[in-house]
């Protein structure tokens, strides 16, 4: 059978479960993928001998008739999770070498599961990126190109490595995590879907931390059928975190009815942003049409705050990260810098630190330090959290409205080309976050889905922002979206 | 709020990473266009909000005060860049 790889969660498990492809046979698709996409650098620890094995367990299972939701199916993991005996450093030099000895609940829930490990995914170094160009891997790169251009194109970040190997079918699905728009905005940029559940769905014990009041897992897959059928393997209460909600996981799939109708959609009009480019005016519009066809009522609303959480999240997600980065020391785990005569345990610490943190993370350490330290507490973090309770109030006021979702753009544009913001001063890679940053801060779920493509053949996605624990009926909306929009293009293969 | 070089010198002590004399100019600059976009939340009214501290209001669980886990010490000095009789080892701390 051909193009195994190409297949969504939903074909692939259908397919096992009646005996007409075996989980070996996908793995062995995949695996050969992964080794003819070396240019894409999306895998940057390849899994096979553990993958092959999972593989022949898990058609034991289905042999057995035994097989949950997930049995068979070859994903990738990010980096960014802890895996048992796989190396895991969040693209960083700073955990070069790290082999962690346990494993995360969400990985432990995928395998409990039945899923397949291929490898682990490329990622902006700690999540710090929304380019994947802070890897210590190097550059994942977008298998989209605009039409003949051969110019690389960015996957978007964090969670590059995943989109690329989702979009260029070198995996089922995918791992990925989001703290401002780390799954949402990647998943826009390369013609995939990525949901952010609500904060506290999925655990984040053993996923190496950023910025711990933000950061949340999530599933990145080829459709939001698959998106349900993952997210629901992966979330769950888990004691070993104590912000992991215990509340019971609905059977997200059965959720999806394409049924819409008398569905209230919010547009927000602090998301017309100046400046914003016709092609993404025009989804948005295109978007909010096709969901009023499927029935949904379509509201204007408001959301006055809006501006300001950009700013609150750059001062919130560094405060957090030289909090939770503060554990890299040289003494533990991962690199330690090599001393000079007569150098005490603070030249460990500052040297370690400085070879192992790349640029952008450093920069966010001591960002993050400055607003917490004496003098600047008040002025800097604590207004950042009034602010962020006000944001969050937004959303309160209109779901309390009786809204039950919320359309906007994914991203301000299509994806730029890898090294094209070099240049650019930090605050403008951070603008790429301006639509998804918002539903982080306020804890919320939140999905991209494919909607259309640019001038240039290159995918762009609409967000859709749902009630708190209301996934499934997000996706379901998200379902409908998707069914109207009819998204289907594909990346040619260069690689 | 501008920033110099000196306050970039201090940052980058605190959060203990080493920057070289220099690279502080870049540094303090950086900063400067950060904490420049950070401004913009003093437009905000915020009297009598209070500070979030968690996305959704829930009381932190309780577990039983007991020990479910240890004897793992071969596990928790695998990943150690120096490890010793048992121990993380470190430059001398005191003279």
């Amino acid at each position: 059978m051909a193009d195994l790889n190409t297949l969504t969660l939903a074909e692939a498990r259908d397919k096992l479960r009646a005996g007409d492809v075996t989980s070996v046979e996908l793995t062995e698709a995949c695996l050969k993928e992964i080794e003819g996409a070396g240019a894409l650098n999306a895998f940057v620890h390849n899994t096979p001998e553990l993958a092959l094995e999972q593989a022949k367990a898990a058609d034991a299972r289905l042999a057995a008739r035994d097989a949950p939701a997930m049995c068979g199916l070859p994903i990738g993991i990010k980096d960014l999770f802890c895996t048992k005996g796989v190396p895991s450093q969040a693209a960083s030099r700073i955990l070069e070498g790290f082999i962690p000895e346990y494993e995360s609940t969400v990985s432990q829930n995928l395998f409990d599961a039945g899923s397949v490990m291929l490898g682990k995914l490329n990622m902006d170094e700690f999540a710090m990126g929304s380019s994947n160009e802070t890897s210590c891997y190097g550059n994942a790169v977008n298998p989209w190109r605009r039409g003949n251009d051969d110019a690389q194109l960015t996957p978007g970040g964090s969670s590059g490595g995943s989109a690329s190997a989702v979009a260029a079918d070198l995996c089922l699905a995918a791992t990925g995590t989001d703290t401002g728009g780390s799954i949402r905005q990647p998943a826009a940029f390369t013609g995939i879907t990525g949901i952010k559940p609500t904060y506290g769905r999925c655990s984040r014990w053993g996923v190496v931390a950023f910025a711990s009041s933000l950061d949340q897992a999530g599933p990145m897959t080829k459709s939001v059928r698959d998106a349900a059928i993952m997210l629901e393997a992966m979330c769950g209460h888990d004691p070993k975190d104590s912000t992991s909600a215990d509340l019971p996981v609905p059977n997200f799939e059965a959720m999806l009815t394409g049924d819409i109708k008398g569905k209230k959609v919010g547009i927000p009009k602090e998301y017309r942003m100046d400046g914003m480019p016709a092609e993404i005016a025009k989804l948005w519009e295109d978007g909010t049409a096709m969901l009023k066809a499927a029935g949904a009522e379509i509201v204007d609303i408001s959301l006055p705050h809006t501006k300001y959480a950009l700013p609150a999240y750059y001062v919130i997600a560094p405060a957090e990260a030289s909090s939770n980065l503060a554990r890299y020391d040289g003494v533990r785990y991962g690199h330690r810098a090599t001393l000079a005569q007569g150098d005490g345990i603070t030249e460990m610490y500052e040297k370690t630190r400085a070879e192992g943190f790349g640029h952008e993370v450093q920069r966010r350490v001591m960002v993050g330090t400055y607003v917490l330290s004496a003098g600047f507490y008040d002025a800097y973090y604590n207004r950042a959290r009034r602010v962020r309770a006000l944001i969050k109030k937004d959303f309160d006021d209109v779901f309390a409205a009786g809204v039950d979702a919320i359309l906007t753009p994914a991203t301000p544009s299509a994806a730029f080309g890898l090294g094209e913001m070099n240049d650019a001063d930090p605050v403008k890679m951070y603008l790429n976050d301006v639509f998804t940053v918002t539903v982080n801060l306020a804890g919320l779920p939140g999905i991209a889905v494919p909607t259309g493509t640019d001038a240039q053949g290159l995918p762009l996605g609409l967000q859709l922002i749902g009630r708190p624990w209301e996934e499934g009926d997000l996706l379901n909306t998200a379902y409908a979206l998707e069914s109207a929009a009819g998204f289907v293009a594909k990346p040619g293969k260069w690689w | 709020m501008s920033i110099d070089k000196d306050t970039a010198a201090r940052v980058a002590k605190l959060a203990r990473i080493k920057v070289e004399e220099d690279a502080l100019p870049a540094l303090a600059e950086e900063f400067n266009t950060i904490l420049g976009f950070i401004e913009q939340l003093n437009e905000v009214d915020v009297e009598g909000v209070e500070p979030m501290t968690s996305v959704t209001p829930q009381k932190l669980k309780r577990r039983v005060d007991q020990v479910t886990d240890g004897d793992q010490q071969d596990k928790v000095l695998s990943n150690a860049p120096d490890a010793r009789e048992g121990f993380f080892a470190v430059p001398k701390v005191v003279e």
